[in-house]
């Protein structure tokens, strides 16, 4: 018998979902949670249809009506026909399998990452799953969570299991603390400036140290949200007492004497000390300074201080060419310093920055001053929750009289799929997670920004931060 | 789904890093709700320039797309593959995946072919110097062939031992899973009381 070595976070929570393990063979891997929307689920439920399956865990399912949706008369029916028909399948899926689903116009509608921790639904130590690369937010909690593609959405549906070979371990440790006005967006913008977007590619992430353990679990969640951006199969964090204070008391939340076993259970989520990782990459948050995008994927970011890098500061020839086509296509010439950079379109918004504490810190920004005269402003609440609660708190009223367009909610602007885009060679800055061509409108050129640079930048009209206003 | 074992196609290259979903597909041609009609969306954006690669005659009939690093990386979106199959497509060799790209496309029955870096290098010089050359993907020993005479390749390639014996077989996922109902039924018995239901 070897030596008995202690296990990580990831692997703890993955033993306790192994079905089935058989060498040479991926696990089957048991779904607590399988949270679907319109755009990635109709292919799937067609494919139990012709099967003659049912869903086998309706109860453990969940629908909501986000990526394709009107954020403007969202109580009127959709406009544009083929995104109706879409919607409404969902819909009439939901119906026939049993499914529970926060249809447009529901108090619990929102962004499907929004949605379930904002319920309770998204608890430690659990395994989630949806048809969407974002899904990665739900580790913030200390659960296992993934974005699967439409067969697997299927699969799950079918038998509530999946079948997946277990990732290696890959530890990320911020030490120190994050400088006033850094955000978990600007850490995580760093991060993947220096990993790539490829750097976690095939393994499950665990990010701890001093500043991730300071950090809100709003701020968890955007940390964990952009593991996918660089290739990460999934991002969690150890659950701890700021994870269960932000669960306690929410409506699916365990309550009594199930509250204290979950508590008990959840405590030991933790990886120990005699645990090894594949792959361990320090950080020091202490030195990190407002983070933003010039190119045309996640990880070509600079200090919002620095200039448009050139071609020539690459040394490999892929990152060169990459560099090249990513500055024709921003319109960008290399030496400009970010700061100088005309934003036409602001995005404030998403499933990385769509919840409430993030419309707070854009309100603090935004509040008693006005948008930039050629400047828009958008302003999209992750959940019809978060708006509600941000109008009852008077954000929009801070957001309207600067100038800002107050939306309903949805994923939006941020993959343009719904009549919220960019025009062709406008110039976003957004709280969102992906700068890819044309993710925001065919020929539209993002940057991405954290909470207070989206507001500093809607002020001055070009890249900036709260530091630049006054 | 079909059984993949050896297929021989005309080779594309597409010669780009970081090629993510959105330029395989852009979100705006997600609306449909059935698993084909995705081909208009193939690269939209892109194939508006004359000097895009698809828009060559010479590739009209392309099989066997060969595409730098990092290749369907961003959304989960399976209409990628699906639009990459749906277009013609059959092969993609590169030298890194997205993960969620990569599981995508075992099930849908796109073989994602992994090579070293230099394999696509040279993949790129036969299709450059001859263009409308054949490659030859063989799943069965995990080889990759092109070229002629002296220039002529055979590289491995790589994919997972179980992705390989589904492909070759044409097998449904679900059925297999299925057929371990009485794992999972035996599982779910385990599973604590405190978990969240969404009924």
């Amino acid at each position: 018998m070897g030596k008995t070595l202690g296990r990580t976070l990831a692997e703890k929570v993955w033993d306790e979902h192994v079905v089935r393990s058989t060498a040479g063979e991926p696990d089957l891997l048991y779904i607590d949670l399988h949270l679907i929307h319109e755009v990635t689920s109709p292919q799937a439920f067609d494919g139990l249809r012709l099967a003659g399956r049912k869903v086998r865990r309706p109860d453990l399912t969940l629908a909501t009506e986000d990526h394709n949706v009107p954020t403007l008369d969202w109580d009127k029916p959709i406009a544009d026909p083929v995104s109706r028909t879409q919607v409404e399948t969902l819909r009439r899926n939901a119906e026939e399998f049993g499914v529970r689903l926060h249809p447009l116009g529901d108090i619990d509608q929102g962004i499907v990452h929004v949605v379930g921790p904002q319920l309770g639904l998204t608890q430690p130590g659990m395994t989630i799953v949806c048809g969407d690369s974002h899904t990665s937010t739900h580790g913030a909690f200390g659960a296992i969570a993934f974005g699967i593609g439409t067969s697997e959405v299927e699969h799950v549906l079918a038998t509530q299991t999946l079948t997946q070979a277990k990732p290696k371990t890959m530890a990320v440790t911020v030490n120190g603390s994050l400088p006033d006005g850094v955000t978990a967006k600007d850490l995580v913008l760093n991060l993947i400036a220096h990993t790539g977007t490829g750097g976690g590619q095939g393994y499950i992430v665990e990010y701890r140290g001093q500043a991730i353990e300071e950090l809100s679990m709003e701020g968890r969640m955007t940390i964990c949200n952009m593991s996918i951006e660089w290739g990460a199969k999934a991002g969690m964090i150890a659950p701890d007492q700021t994870t269960f204070d932000y669960i306690e008391g929410r409506k699916e939340a365990p309550k009594g004497a199930e509250w204290d076993a979950a508590v008990a259970h959840w405590k030991t989520l933790r990886t120990d000390d005699d645990a090894t990782f594949d792959k361990e990459i320090v950080l020091d948050a202490s030195v990190m300074t407002p983070f933003v995008t010039w190119g045309t994927n996640p990880g070509q970011g600079v200090p919002l201080g620095a200039s448009v890098p050139s071609p020539s500061d690459f040394e490999d020839e892929q990152d060169k060419i990459a560099c090249e086509k990513a500055l024709g296509y921003m319109g960008l010439e290399a030496g400009t310093p970010m700061r100088e950079v005309k934003v036409d379109t602001v995005f404030v918004g998403s499933c990385t920055n769509g919840r409430i504490e993030d419309l707070r810190l854009a309100a603090d920004v935004i509040k008693g001053r006005k948008v930039a005269d050629d400047t828009r402003l958008l302003v999209v609440p992750g959940s019809v929750r978060v708006r509600l609660q941000a109008e009852e708190e008077g954000l929009d009223v801070i957001f309207k009289e600067a100038g800002a367009e107050w939306r309903g909610a949805g994923c939006s602007m941020c993959l343009g799929m719904n009549p919220d885009t960019l025009t062709p060679g406008e110039r976003s800055a957004s709280t969102s997670n992906r700068n890819f061509e044309g993710r925001q409108g065919k020929g539209g050129r993002t940057h991405l920004v954290s909470i207070p640079v989206a507001a500093a930048t809607a002020v001055r009209g070009t890249l900036s931060s709260p530091a630049d206003l006054d | 789904m079909d059984k993949f074992t050896t297929h021989t196609g005309v080779g594309v290259p597409l010669k780009r890093s970081n090629v993510d979903t959105d330029q395989i597909i852009p979100a705006v041609y997600l609306k449909r709700v059935t698993r084909t009609g995705f081909e208009d969306g193939l690269f939209a954006a892109w194939r508006n320039d004359p000097e895009f690669v698809l828009n060559n005659e010479v590739y009209a009939q392309g099989t066997v797309l060969v595409a730098g690093p990092d290749f369907g990386t961003g959304s989960s979106r399976e209409h990628a593959v699906w639009a990459l199959q749906n277009y013609g497509f059959r092969v993609v060799v590169s030298a890194r995946f997205a993960d969620i790209f990569r599981g995508n496309s075992g099930k849908a029955g796109l073989l994602a072919a992994q090579v070293d870096e230099e394999v696509v290098q040279k993949l790129w010089t036969i299709l450059e110097d001859t263009p409308g050359a054949a490659i030859t993907v063989d799943l069965e020993s995990r080889t990759i062939r092109a070229g002629e005479g002296d220039d002529a390749i055979e590289e491995s390639f790589q994919i997972d031992d179980y992705t390989r014996w589904r492909l070759l077989e044409g097998l449904d996922d679900i059925g297999i899973t299925l057929g371990h109902a009485d794992s999972i039924d035996a599982f779910e018995k385990t599973r604590p009381a405190f978990k969240p239901v969404t009924l």
